[in-house]
């Protein structure tokens, strides 16, 4: 009896546990800004990752500008600051060095958040748990989860990029004042650093991931525990 | 007249394994809860009372046996039937309140309505109505922080009948509050459940409880050692109080 029972049911609720967008959204924001001093923790690595990341995508961005600008005139400068020259191809690419540097703080910065973010899902265990015991799915709870993860992003790569523009081109007035730079155009600079932009918000939501699946199966008896 | 029972326990058994040793925490427990009934759970510490709480409750799974919601099985039930349970069905109110703390008072009672579905004009009304039935009228924009361990409660009240509950379960509401606040918060549950005909639950070592409760079972080391009705309890309360209450601090 119990399972025509159960079938009977089905249909009718299967879609009654809902958290709109707009909520979600709120929701999210709201923790985020309660919470300002752990997200500003969560995003600190992401930050100075994507700021180095942009940092060098723009400075070859310079030097590609440069070359195209000046032809080999430039070219001594630049294979002394470390930038590689394809003459197959006539193009300017980023030294070994500054390749592996990138892939390393990369990683760095995303084992820095996926750290930061089991900290902060710890911390949220009981919350967690309530929201559950309120009838809360696992969607919505990752949901939230990727949200937050994706405003972090936006700002923490957004400031990254910031700052890594700023002292990418900071540092193109100082190494290539021999050099006309007026005529450098701006759109593939620019096109770096979204890239490296689009890469921070990328890695934030990768790196909320397992910790925000491991918020989403908590179960709700959790709140009966003292210790969380 | 057939009385309607929408909580049945059928054969309830529970172990933990702790370790490789499983611990047998519900040794068998039989139980129909009627309709608009207001049972106490009694029992000393670790007799198993939160644990069969979390297993009526739909927050924990029983080792064997069944526990039937208005005749509907819920160990059969997927996550989001639970989940519509827990939403729409039953209220929980706990020891430690378990508001969440960064949400004011009255986005904690509206959370399970936005669950629901209710646009969010209309559950902030009905927010602010039940706070207000709850005695909280004008502090709703207060994080529990902010708030006294018996006005949390109120909360933690308002937001279990948020979605009209048939079922508010409890677990030592009073464990956390002094003896007046206690009383306050078992008298504010009792008009409730009169007004609004839910059943309500509660695992409790407040004797206090016991003068508004319809029914007691006394649960002894995971099995039920007795149930009492109120008629038979007001004869033998002094006897129990008399036996129980010295051994508490
Ligand atoms: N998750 C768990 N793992 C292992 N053992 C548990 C778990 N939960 C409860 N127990 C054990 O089950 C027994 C009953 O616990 P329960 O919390 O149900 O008691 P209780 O009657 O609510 O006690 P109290 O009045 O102190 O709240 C205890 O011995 C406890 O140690
Ligand atoms: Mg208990």
């Amino acid at each position: 009896m119990p399972e025509t029972e159960n079938r009977r049911l089905r249909p009718k609720i299967s879609r009654q546990i809902v958290l709109p967008w707009k909520k979600s959204l709120a929701m999210a924001v709201s923790s985020l800004k309660i919470r300002f001093l752990r997200s500003l923790i969560t995003i600190f690595s992401l930050v100075l990752a994507i700021a180095f990341l942009c940092f060098t995508l723009t400075n070859t961005a310079i030097a590609r500008e440069l070359y195209r600008l000046h032809g080999n005139m430039a070219l001594p400068l630049l294979i002394q600051a470390g930038y590689l020259f394809d003459p197959a191809t006539a193009t300017i690419n980023a030294g070994p060095k500054e390749l592996w540097l990138m892939v390393l703080s990369l990683l760095v910065c995303t084992v820095g958040i996926v750290n930061a973010q089991l900290m902060s899902v710890t911390e949220r265990f009981r919350e967690i748990g309530i929201m559950k015991c309120l009838g809360a799915l696992d969607r919505i709870i990752l949901r939230l989860f990727l949200i937050e993860a994706t405003i972090l992003g936006i700002f923490g790569a957004g400031v990254g990029c910031l700052l890594g523009m700023l002292a990418a081109w900071g540092g193109a007035f100082l190494n290539y004042n021999t050099f006309d730079c007026s005529e450098i155009a701006l759109l593939p600079l620019l096109a770096e650093a979204s890239r490296a932009w689009g890469m921070g918000i990328g890695l934030s939501i990768l790196g909320v991931l397992y910790p925000a699946i491991l918020a989403a199966k908590l179960q709700p008896v959790i709140v009966m525990k003292e210790e969380y | 007249m057939e009385t309607h029972h929408i909580i049945r326990v059928v054969g309830v058994t529970k172990a933990f394994s702790l370790g490789k040793m499983p611990v047998q925490v519900l040794k068998g427990v039989d139980l129909n809860v009627a309709t608009g009934e207001y049972l106490s759970i009694m029992g000393p510490s670790g007799s198993g009372k939160s644990t069969l709480f979390n297993i009526i409750g739909g927050l924990d799974k029983p080792t064997s046996g069944r526990v039937f919601i208005d005749e509907v099985d819920i160990s059969q039930l997927d996550a989001y039937e639970l989940a519509w349970l827990r939403n729409r069905k039953i209220g929980y109110i706990f020891q430690t309140f378990n508001l969440i703390p960064v949400m004011t008072a009255l986005e904690n009672v509206t959370l399970p309505m936005i669950f629901a579905g209710m646009p969010g004009d209309h559950a902030v009304d009905k927010g602010r109505k039940l706070l207000g039935d709850v005695g909280l009228g004008e502090r709703f924009l207060h994080k529990p922080s902010e708030l006294s361990g018996g006005q949390q409660q109120r909360v933690a009240i308002a937001r279990a009948l948020a979605n009209d509950p048939a079922i508010i379960l409890a677990d030592e509401p009073t464990g956390n509050l002094d003896s007046t606040t206690g009383g306050e918060i078992i008298a504010l549950l009792q008009k409730m459940s009169r007004e609004r005909n839910v059943t309500i639950i509660s695992a409790t070592h407040d004797f206090k409880m016991l003068s508004v409760s319809d029914r007691v079972v006394w649960i002894l080391d995971g099995r039920i050692d007795k149930i009492e009705l109120r008629d038979e309890l007001k004869i033998s309360l002094g006897t129990i109080q008399e036996r129980h209450e010295p051994a508490r601090p």
